[in-house]
C-alpha cells in the first residue's frame, strides 16, 4: 500500500518536468521587456538585482516567491509607481515612465472610492480614461454583469463582503480596458472558499479577454492554477530564479492531480533557492544584513508613499 | 428611550435645584431668580418681537461670516496640504495666528472699520477661517493612501483628482473641522457683540445688565445656549451621521 503509493509520487514527478519547461522569450518578441533591472531601497536594502524577464502578449505570468524577494517591487516597477534604481522596464518597445494607461495595478485590498457606487467607481475610472459620458454605464454594467455582480450596481462597497468588493474592483479594472493587468496578491485577504471562485472567475475572464496580467503571489496553488508562465523569486536580494512554462490546458481545476505534482516540484525547487544558511551565503557575497526578516523589508507601498 | 429618559430627567433636576435654590432665599432675589421667571421672561421678550429680532440680526451675521470663513478656509487648507510653498510658509503663520482669542482682533477691526457690521463679521472670520483651514488640512492630508495610489493607476489627475478623490476622500474630516469653526465662529460672534452696541444678542445681554434685569440676562443666555445646541444637533450632527455612513465609516 504504501509503496504503491511511494510509486505513484514518484510517477507523478516525473511527470512534473514535462509540464514544467523553462521558458524562453526573446526581448524582441515580448510585450514586456525587463533588463537588468535593479532596485535598492534608500535604506540600502537590494530588492531587486539583475532581473531578466520578457513576457508576451496575452501571457498570464505569475510572479512567485517569499516575501521579501521583490516580487511586489517588481510589479510596482512594471506600473511606473516605483522607479527602479538600475536597468530598464519597457512596453511594447517604450520605457516605462510612471503610471500609463496601458497598464493597470490592482492591489490587495479592492481599493473602491468608498463615496461611489459600484458602478459610480467604474464610471468615474472611465471617465479618467476619456471614455465619452454617454458610453459610461453601459460599459460600466457590461463589466458588472461580467463579474456576476448584478442587482449590486448601486451598492456602496462598504454593503459589500470581501469578495463582492474585489469583484467590483476587477470589474473597474477591466472595464478601462488596459492591455496590461498588474496585480498585487489580489485574493490575498480573501477567505479560501471566495478565492478559489475568484480564481475561477479570473481564469474564465483572461480566457475571454485575452490580456497580458502579471500576477504577484506567494501560492504555489493560485500560481500554478492561474499562469501560463510561474517566475521563482528567491529573496535577498531580489532576483528571479527560474522562468517556466506551465504545459497544462485552461481552464484548470484546483483538483487537477497534476497540480499537485507541479506544486511539489515548485516547492522543492524553491526550498532548494532558499537552501540553508550556508547555501545563501555562497550565493549573496555581501550578508551583514542577513539578520533582518524578509518581513521586515520594507514594502514598495511604504517606499512610494503616494 | 431610556436615553431620553435619563436625559431630559437630569434637566428636570438642574431646573428643581435652581428653583429651589431660588425659593431657600439664599441670595437676592433680584440677583438670582428661578427658571420659572427666565423662561416668562423668555416669552415675553419672543413676544414683543426684541428675541427674534436681536436673533435674526445676530443669526444674519453668523451666517455671512460663516460662508465667507468656509469660502477662504477649505481652499486655505488645500493649499497647505498640497503645495509645499503654502505647507512651509503660510502654515506656521496660520498656527501663529490660531494661537490668538479672536475677540482680541476687535480692536484692530473697530479702529480699521468703525463701528459697524464689518467689525464684527472681521472678528467671527478671524475666529473660525483658520480652525477651518487647518481642519480641512489635516483632513486631506489623512487620504488613505490606497486611495491616492488607486486614482494614480487610474490615471485620475488634475481637477478630476481634486474634485473626484481629495474632496470627497477629506470630507468626513472637513465637515468636522466646519463644525469646529461653526462653534469658534458663534463664540467670537457673542463675545464681538457683548463689547460694543451692535443690535443682536450680544447687546441684549448687556442692555440687560445695565437695567440690572437679571431675569433678561438669564433668559438670552438660555436662547443662546438652545439656538447654539439647536444649530449643532439639527443641522451639523444630521449630515456628519449621514455622510458617515454613505462613507461606511459607521458599522451599522
Amino acid at each position: 500500500m504504501v509503496r504503491r503509493l511511494i510509486e505513484r509520487l514518484r510517477g507523478l514527478r516525473k511527470v512534473a518536468p514535462r509540464l514544467l519547461r523553462p521558458a524562453n522569450v526573446n526581448a524582441d518578441r515580448a510585450k514586456i521587456s525587463i533588463a537588468q533591472l535593479g532596485h535598492q531601497f534608500s535604506n540600502k536594502v537590494v530588492a531587486l538585482q539583475d532581473v531578466n524577464l520578457n513576457v508576451r502578449s496575452g501571457e498570464f505570468v505569475c510572479l512567485l516567491g517569499p516575501s521579501g524577494c521583490g516580487k511586489s517591487t517588481l510589479l510596482y516597477a512594471l506600473a511606473g509607481h516605483v522607479a527602479p534604481t538600475g536597468g530598464t522596464v519597457s512596453i511594447d518597445g517604450k520605457a516605462i515612465q510612471g503610471p500609463g494607461p496601458d497598464r493597470l495595478l490592482m492591489f490587495q485590498e479592492a481599493a473602491l472610492f468608498p463615496w461611489l457606487t459600484v458602478r459610480g467607481n467604474i464610471t468615474f475610472a472611465l471617465g479618467a480614461r476619456g471614455v465619452p459620458r454617454s458610453e459610461r454605464r453601459e460599459r460600466a454594467d457590461t463589466f458588472i454583469q461580467r463579474v456576476r455582480l448584478e442587482g449590486f450596481a448601486d451598492s456602496l462597497p462598504h454593503e459589500l463582503s470581501g469578495g463582492m468588493k474585489m469583484r467590483a474592483s476587477l470589474a473597474r479594472a477591466l472595464a478601462v480596458d488596459p492591455t496590461v493587468l498588474l496585480m498585487d496578491e489580489p485574493f490575498g485577504a480573501l477567505d479560501a472558499q471566495t478565492r478559489v471562485h475568484m480564481q475561477e472567475m479570473l481564469q474564465a475572464i483572461w480566457l475571454r479577454s485575452g490580456k497580458t496580467v502579471v500576477f504577484v503571489t506567494h501560492d504555489v496553488q493560485e500560481a500554478l492554477m492561474l499562469g501560463t508562465r510561474v517566475v521563482l523569486m528567491a529573496p535577498r536580494p531580489g532576483r528571479v530564479v527560474e522562468d517556466l512554462e506551465i504545459h497544462l490546458p485552461m481552464p484548470r481545476s484546483l483538483e487537477d492531480p497534476s497540480l499537485d505534482s507541479m506544486a511539489r516540484d515548485i516547492r522543492h525547487r524553491l526550498r532548494a533557492v532558499e537552501g540553508s544558511p550556508l547555501e545563501a551565503q555562497r550565493l549573496e557575497p555581501v550578508p551583514p544584513r542577513r539578520t533582518k526578516t524578509p518581513s521586515s523589508l520594507p514594502r514598495p507601498s511604504a517606499v512610494t508613499g503616494r | 428611550m431610556l436615553k431620553w429618559v435619563q436625559k431630559l430627567g437630569m434637566i428636570a433636576l438642574l431646573f428643581a435645584l435652581w428653583e429651589g435654590l431660588t425659593r431657600a432665599g439664599v441670595w437676592n432675589k433680584h440677583l438670582f431668580p428661578g427658571p420659572l421667571e427666565v423662561v416668562e421672561t423668555l416669552i415675553a421678550m419672543v413676544g414683543d418681537g426684541r428675541m427674534g429680532g436681536a436673533t435674526a440680526r445676530s443669526l444674519g451675521r453668523l451666517f455671512r461670516a460663516y460662508l465667507m470663513s468656509v469660502a477662504m478656509g477649505v481652499p486655505l487648507g488645500l493649499l497647505i496640504a498640497r503645495l509645499a510653498f503654502f505647507r512651509n510658509a503660510v502654515k506656521p503663520v496660520v498656527m501663529g495666528l490660531q494661537a490668538l482669542p479672536s475677540i482680541c482682533w476687535l480692536p484692530l477691526a473697530l479702529l480699521w472699520f468703525g463701528l459697524n457690521d464689518s467689525a464684527i463679521l472681521f472678528v467671527v472670520v478671524m475666529g473660525s477661517v483658520l480652525g477651518i483651514s487647518i481642519a480641512t488640512e489635516d483632513a486631506v492630508n489623512g487620504l488613505d493612501p490606497q486611495l491616492a495610489r488607486v486614482a494614480r493607476t487610474l490615471g485620475v489627475r488634475g481637477l478630476r483628482f481634486y474634485f473626484g478623490v481629495l474632496l470627497p476622500g477629506a470630507l468626513p474630516g472637513i465637515v468636522t473641522g466646519l463644525k469646529l469653526g461653526w462653534s469658534f465662529a458663534w463664540r467670537a460672534l457673542l463675545a464681538g457683540e457683548l463689547l460694543f452696541v451692535s443690535g443682536g444678542l450680544g447687546q441684549l445681554l448687556t442692555m440687560g445688565r445695565e437695567l440690572m434685569d437679571v431675569s433678561q440676562v438669564m433668559a438670552v443666555m438660555l436662547a443662546i445656549i438652545l439656538i447654539g445646541i439647536t444649530v449643532d444637533r439639527v443641522l451639523f450632527q444630521t449630515v456628519e451621521t449621514r455622510l458617515r455612513r454613505r462613507w461606511g465609516l459607521t458599522s451599522t
